[in-house]
């Protein structure tokens, strides 16, 4: 196959050269860096409206945020940070990573890559723009239950209408894309039980996206016609429902969930290996476990709407298939350890991440189990206790599976080491911050404070100002991660091409900068180990 | 460097873990054993699905630990080459699956009793509307809306917060000890959810539909909660109140809630009989306000955006008056402007117009008469 290495066409300036290379590129790496820069801004934009929110609850009363936009706060919070921080950043990790470890020169739809990209920022553009708008931005929660968003919902609903469209039509997109790479584009010799477990989990991930994407879509075409069509999908006064919302919602939702941490589970499962030196223990079960927690994830959508007046045999049912969840999960987490187990361990800033990864999650795992009974659920329902549950699954669930991801891939990308001084500061930090915010969530739950007030009663104030403290914290240690990266990019120890000693995988064998074309030829696989050893 | 880090990360990790250990003192760090049966099942069932967790957390995590430390590559530089293991594999999942049916039992049957709501001893219906509950006790057929009483000031930071701040209300839910009580839950606007935690009830009020909940609570006693789903702007300003009386007491207090009904209605009758000044309507008027409808139009009159119209000038204060009228008692359908025809009185609500009308500037001099109200219903 014949390329060039340079897209620039020559007598051009060098903005239009810059903009047309970044706007009409196919290629899949830099697609890539598109999708985790577009992650990471928005990271810092939504990590800002935490900040916002943790200012206001630092005391009683209201101090910064009168209580409308602290509710916009809240909903633009868990918007941006689920749609527009964890799965773009997965998709970029994806796109980097996919081609390179299946033996592939790109993904197999070159073009459609470039639109699912290039949707996001003007999904985004239009949901932030809210913000500015008469009436504020949506302001009813990221889960926009009915009526409160269709009927009661400000007039820039309709713009958050349309940018989770945009954002749900790029997510299947790229979802498709994504399947169709790993199912026809792997090397030669490389059968799906022999796929690094990053690309399975994300093949998994990618199923769902196509499943319950479009449910998302109908959940707010649904809403877009009850507001201005005369429709009454979800009002009760024209015979509608809204308990009806929050089925379709979660039949999404859920899913939803297990599309933000399943390429955590998949980054894990290669990091540790590596810096503990030994294979990956139970990679079949591992697999089965990942395809057994995707198809569970379909049947527990209930356990969300526990107070809405379920009967006792769906309550039963939901409550033993959420439990059920526990069983898949447990054998991952026991595989990392087995994997750990006599090993030769080493501990750098990646191995940190992932390790702190397993522990966390497992924490929000452990008070996952505890949510699902439905007696206790009564008490947790919508109150912190659930805000500590799951930002333990996304925070140091997906946000440090993506940030051990990126310190470990960082040199196969930049063909630079990060600082590891400052990495292992920046891990530190972070789980000292994590832990300072969201573990006082779980006390203040059960002493009884709710999820999504703006005020509180005098009791919990002890340990709002602990998480307020926190957050901030752990705001500033992102700032430090920012500063790494810049760093790394700018300079630093050149990078082998395996980089780590015994990293496995088709990605190491290429030369570090990851060069733009790779796999003009196919590669051997199974990988000869002096394919490692060029240089 | 490395040491000054490496010290600072330990200065950082004590003083968290002191700050833990005297907040645990000061704040409730558990769930409330709260005043029910029910409710402390639910405790038991937390305490023991919280003490599995512990165990399993203490078993992975203190193998994780100890591997972290016997098999770093400085003790442990070759590392072993096994890689599965169907026992251990079987073993793993057997095991969790076992663990599991041990939780379910005790939640199953739980879960059988709190949603047994038959024979009922009373029953009362919750409504929820923005931002405020109403409730009707069905046998006797009486009810009232409870409105939360923490002025705003304090939540301005204006006035020192009282020890109840934001959980206390004008009229509380009054129950019987030892009798089972039903609830019925609905909503007028968007869903809400009643939840008074030492009670264990937690339901969703839910426009069109109409839930159950029940309670039995052995001792008197005021209790608190909040609503637990996000309703809108004030939904952290929605307490709820229930004082609980040993069972005569309750009796006297229905009495002496139907005698006072009576009395209310005459007492309507007179208002309508009598000619107010603009003055004493006024007075009224700007209580009527401050109570219900500052929260969103602000107290003076300034509004909030376009979502709350400010009402200093506003089209509908200084327009037509019969607008006026209906547009207070009958609300804006799908806003967050409701029909106050309902909860407010005749007195209340010709006060409350008239104040509108000649506040905030707004000078038209107009006076509506409680009389005028009660034909316009």
């Amino acid at each position: 196959m014949a390329v060039t290495a340079d897209h620039a066409i020559p007598n051009r300036s060098p903005l239009i050269a810059f903009l047309s290379r970044w706007l009409l590129t196919t290629n899949h790496k830099e697609i890539g860096t598109l999708y985790l820069w577009l992650s990471f801004t928005l990271f810092f934009i939504a990590g800002a409206m935490a900040m916002v929110i943790r200012l206001e609850l630092f005391q009683p009363g209201i101090q910064f945020a009168e209580p409308l936009f602290y509710n916009q706060m809240v909903t633009m919070h868990g918007l941006i940070m689920v749609f527009g921080v964890v799965m773009p950043g997965f998709v970029g990790l994806a796109n980097w990573l996919l081609p390179m470890m299946i033996g592939a020169p790109d993904m197999a739809l070159p073009r459609l890559n470039n639109f699912s990209f290039w949707i996001l920022p003007f999904a985004f553009t239009l949901l932030i723009s809210s913000l500015f708008m008469e009436g504020g931005a949506p302001n009813f929660g990221w889960t926009f239950y009915a009526p409160l968003s269709t009927t009661y919902g400000p007039p820039s609903t309709d713009f958050f209408i349309l940018g989770v469209h945009l954002m749900g039509i790029s997510s299947v997109l790229g979802a498709i894309n994504i399947i169709v790479t790993i199912f026809n584009l792997r090397v030669e010799g490389m059968t799906l039980m022999k796929m690094p477990l990053f690309v399975w989990t994300w093949l998994i991930t990618a199923f769902l996206l196509v499943m319950v994407m479009p449910v998302l879509a109908g959940a707010v075409t649904m809403m877009l016609t009850d507001r201005h069509f005369g429709t009454s999908f979800f009002s009760a006064v024209g015979g509608g429902d809204p308990v009806l919302f929050q089925h379709v919602f979660w039949f999404f939702g859920h899913p939803e969930v297990y599309i933000l941490i399943l390429p955590g589970f998949g980054i894990a499962s290669q990091i540790i290996p590596t810096f503990a030196r030994k294979k990956l223990f139970g990679y079949h079960s591992m697999v089965y476990a990942t395809v057994s927690i995707a198809i569970l994830s379909f049947l527990v959508w209930g356990h969300h709407m526990f107070t809405t007046g379920m009967p006792l045999a769906a309550e039963l049912f939901v409550m033993y298939a959420t439990m059920l969840i526990a069983v898949p999960t447990g054998v991952k987490v026991f595989n990392w350890v087995a994997t750990m187990w006599r090993g030769s361990m080493t501990f750098e800033t990646p191995m940190l991440f992932a390790i702190g990864f397993v522990i966390l999650f497992t924490i929000g795992g452990f008070s996952g189990l505890m949510l699902a009974l439905v007696p206790a659920d009564f008490q947790y329902h919508d109150t912190f206790f659930v805000v500590a549950h799951f930002h333990y699954v996304l925070y140091p669930g997906a946000i440090f599976g993506i940030m051990s991801a990126v310190y470990y891939w960082l040199p196969k990308w930049t063909g630079n080491m990060y600082d590891e001084r400052l990495g292992k500061l920046h891990f530190w930090t972070a789980i000292v911050a994590v832990n300072m915010t969201f573990f006082p969530m779980h006390f203040l739950g059960l002493a009884g404070m709710p999820r999504r007030i703006v005020d509180y009663s005098l009791q919990f104030a002890d340990f709002n100002m602990v998480a307020s403290i926190g957050a901030g914290m752990l705001g500033l240690t992102q700032v430090l991660f920012l500063y790494i990266v810049i760093k790394t990019i700018r300079g630093g120890d050149k990078a082998t091409s395996r980089v780590w000693e015994s990293a496995e995988g088709l990605e190491w064998t290429i030369p570090s900068p990851a060069p733009l074309h790779t796999f003009s030829a196919p590669p051997q696989f199974p990988i000869p180990e002096e394919a490692y050893q060029h240089d | 460097m490395t040491s000054l880090i490496n010290r600072l990360c330990r200065g950082l990790i004590l003083s968290t873990l002191l700050a833990f250990y005297n907040t645990a003192f000061a704040a409730a760090m558990d769930m409330r054993p709260g005043v029910t049966d029910i409710s402390q099942r639910i405790l038991q069932i937390h305490h023991y699905s919280l003490a599995i967790c512990v165990v399993m957390g203490v078993l992975v995590f203190g193998t994780m630990f100890y591997s972290m430390y016997a098999h770093r590559r400085s003790k442990h530089p070759k590392p072993a080459d096994f890689h599965e293991s169907m026992l251990a594999e079987i073993v793993w999942t057997a095991v969790p699956f076992l663990i599991l049916i041990g939780l379910a039992i005790p939640a199953t049957s739980a879960l059988r009793e709190i949603e047994d709501n038959s024979n009922a001893d009373l029953t009362v219906l919750i409504t929820s509307s923005q931002w405020k509950w109403h409730y009707q006790y069905l046998d006797a057929d009486f009810g009232y809306y409870s409105n939360m009483s923490t002025p705003t000031e304090q939540i301005n930071n204006l006035e020192t917060k009282s020890k109840n701040y934001i959980l206390e209300v004008d009229n509380a839910l009054v129950l019987p000890t030892s009798k089972k009580v039903r609830f019925l839950t609905t909503s007028d606007d968007v869903i809400h959810s009643w939840w008074v935690p030492d009670f264990a009830v937690k339901q969703d009020a839910i426009p069109g539909y109409i839930n159950e909940a029940w309670t039995r609570i052995e001792v008197p006693g005021l209790f608190r909660g909040q609503c637990a789903e996000l309703c809108g702007k004030d939904h952290a300003y929605m307490p709820i109140e229930v004082e609980v009386l040993p069972e005569e007491e309750f009796d006297q207090w229905i009495l002496d809630q139907l005698l006072a009904i009576e009395l209310a209605s005459g007492q309507a009758v007179a208002d309508r009989a009598k000619t107010w000044t603009l003055a004493e309507l006024m007075d009224i008027g700007q209580t009527v306000f401050i109570d219900n409808c500052a929260t969103c139009h602000e107290a003076d009159g300034s509004g909030q955006g376009s979502t709350y119209p400010a009402l200093a000038g506003g089209e509908i204060p200084t327009g037509d008056m019969s607008t006026h009228i209906e547009r207070v008692m009958d609300g804006a359908v799908d806003t967050e402007m409701q029909a106050w025809a309902p909860q407010l009185s005749d007195l209340e609500l010709a006060s409350v117009i008239t104040y509108e009308r000649n506040a905030f500037g707004n000078d038209l001099g107009d006076i509506v008469q409680p009389l005028t109200i009660f034909e316009s219903r």
